[in-house]
């Protein structure tokens, strides 16, 4: 579990359009790193571009390489089905699959991989479940509807969903936009705990957001509109919220931006 | 769209709210009174044919001598009059269930097909192509049934009654399977005119599943399969059974194709559980003997079977509604 994510010279389209430019950056297993920059700087796009999640969307293509622990994500006899097998994702919106129940939601993973038996089902449910501070809220309802939960225990269901098959990297494009303060803390306080295990890339708009929960932060921004977004700069969050080395991600970082 | 049969996808009840809000403007009165007439006109007109169904039905029914649901007999004429509707139940049920079987599983994988596989430059002529069957009016689809199509099936239907004759649905019958005019051809055929609403209306429900739904999928490393297994089968299926609902109401009631291909069976020919035999429907019954609707008597025992096939079509989309409203609990 908790691998190494090397990008290198990335280059991402949607057709002819160049949406991102020249990414290259490290991130470290059982860490949090933190991807900000202003809308439309390709920050979601580069995140879809780690699980090949980028290339769903017709047209779509990328130039370059993205490494797990030396593994090239892109290379040709790498099937993408298997990579997003080894890479959670959670969204932006809470996506809970609306007709299965709490518990089927959790299992749904497992059971893509082929898990037939009730009891270690049922183990990873509870266990995911808990990982996801979720259980407690849930024990007694599995069976009913996973979109019945408010929305702050949707998105954690959403969180144990992926954690259920022990990917090997979790990542989250704006986990907490849709939610209240409350709910945003307990995401939070879940992602400090589950670091330990996984590597985490966080997408988010919230600049305290990204102090809070990462180590490391990417700051992404575009020269102009219909420019490629680039990767201004990334550093230990301490760093970058401090004295960060590019004059534009202390503009952004400050609001004197974005 | 589907105020015909009453199985359309459960619209939002207006809140009171709304209504209660009116300004008294000039507009908003018109609009109301408008919105309210045509919405009691359709209840009221469904109500007026049922009513006359019932008015002309029961005088007849009461001289009827054998039970009415159970018999097969029918004289409808002269002092006693003996008529049932097992014999036409049972033709309109099975062959719509053909039908039904046949269309269904097709229209479905058409629908998946056209939004979820097919490249956009394919998907919308195909898409339109699939409406044009439903543009084929009945009678040419009863003609090309008995003239061009039957022929085909008729190897089709040997086939079974020679491998399969031991089951009763596919006994030879005396030689009926090579026969044109049977129940099993008049199925296939319904189950082209109902292809179009099957496939349209699965077609528009797959195409609204929420992206946010098939990426959860994706991300969980579903394949192409999984994840129209995990996420668009299951938004999609109170829809595909609104349009099965829709097309079985559909070929419950189809009577000229019927009519045309569908051999009449001679008084007294015994039940067989045969699909090669001939046979009538409740709407090709009552298409065939339009022409000696001469006496209250003998209307009203053709209108008493009009209106067990208008009850059997309510109920079937009762049965849908029921189906529905079920799975909403685990819908948004």
């Amino acid at each position: 579990m908790a691998k190494r994510i090397d990008v290198q010279d990335l280059d991402i389209y949607y057709g002819k359009f160049k949406a991102v430019e020249g990414v290259s950056m490290r991130i470290e297993p059982r860490s949090v790193t933190a991807f900000i920059g202003p809308s439309g700087c390709g920050k979601s796009t580069v995140l879809r571009t780690l699980n090949r999640m980028h290339e769903v969307i017709p047209g779509a293509s990328v130039d370059g390489q993205v490494l797990l622990d030396d593994k090239d994500l892109y290379a040709k006899d790498m099937d993408p089905v298997a990579v997003r097998r080894t890479i959670g994702m959670v969204f932006q919106r809470p996506n809970p699959f609306p007709t299965m129940s709490i518990f089927d939601n959790v299992a749904a993973g497992l059971r893509l991989n082929g898990v037939k038996n009730r009891k270690v089902l049922s183990e990873t449910v509870e266990r995911s479940l808990k990982g996801a501070n979720l259980w407690n809220e849930v024990k007694d309802r599995l069976d009913k509807p996973g979109a019945g939960l408010s929305g702050g225990q949707q998105q954690r269901l959403c969180i144990a969903r992926a954690i259920a098959v022990s990917p090997e990297v979790l990542l989250m494009d704006e986990p907490c936009s849709a939610l209240d303060p409350i709910s945003t803390l307990a995401i939070e306080d879940l992602i400090h705990e589950i670091k330990e295990k996984y590597t985490i890339v966080i997408v988010t708009h919230n600049m305290q957001q990204a102090a809070r929960v990462s180590d490391r932060t990417a700051f992404f921004n575009l020269a102009a509109t219909g420019k490629p977004g680039k990767l201004i700069e990334i550093d230990d969050t301490q760093k970058m919220f401090n004295r960060p080395s590019e004059k534009a991600t202390e503009d952004y970082i400050s609001g004197r931006f974005g | 769209m589907t105020s015909v049969t009453g199985v359309s996808a459960p619209d939002p009840s207006p809140t009171s709210s709304v209504a209660s809000r009116s300004t008294g403007r000039l507009g908003d009165r018109v609009f109301s009174g408008l919105s309210i007439g045509a919405g009691t006109l359709v209840v009221v007109l469904v109500l007026l044919i049922g009513l006359f169904l019932v008015t002309q039905a029961v005088p007849a029914l009461q001289r009827n001598e054998v039970n009415f649901l159970t018999s097969s007999e029918w004289t409808v004429s002269g002092e006693h009059p003996r008529f049932g509707v097992a014999g036409l139940l049972w033709v309109t049920v099975v062959s719509s269930i053909i039908a039904m079987l046949l269309a269904v599983p097709v229209g479905v994988a058409v629908a998946l097909f056209l939004t979820q596989y097919a490249p956009t430059w394919l998907a919308r002529p195909a898409a339109g192509t699939i409406d044009l069957l439903a543009a084929v009016p009945s009678i040419v689809y009863g003609l090309w049934g008995l003239r061009q199509f039957g022929p085909v099936l008729v190897p089709v239907q040997q086939f079974f009654a020679q491998y399969f004759g031991w089951i009763p649905i596919f006994a030879p019958n005396n030689g009926l399977s090579g026969n044109v005019s049977t129940i099993f051809v008049v199925g296939v055929v319904l189950a082209i005119m109902i292809l179009p609403i099957v496939t349209a209306l699965s077609r528009e429900v797959f195409a609204q599943t929420p992206r946010a739904h098939i990426e959860g999928a994706m991300a969980l490393g579903a394949t192409k399969w999984e994840t129209i297994r995990t996420a668009v089968l299951p938004f999609g299926k109170p829809g595909v059974i609104s349009a099965a609902m829709l097309g079985l109401g559909r070929a419950l009631g189809e009577t000229l194709a019927v009519t045309i291909i569908l051999a009449t069976l001679a008084p007294g020919t015994p039940w067989v559980a045969s699909l090669f035999n001939g046979g009538e429907t409740f709407a090709s019954k009552i298409a065939n003997n339009a022409g000696e609707f001469d006496t209250p008597q003998k209307t009203g025992a053709f209108l008493a079977a009009g209106l067990v096939l208008f009850l059997l079509t309510f109920v079937v989309n009762a049965i849908a509604r029921i189906v529905i409203e079920r799975r909403k609990a685990f819908s948004e």
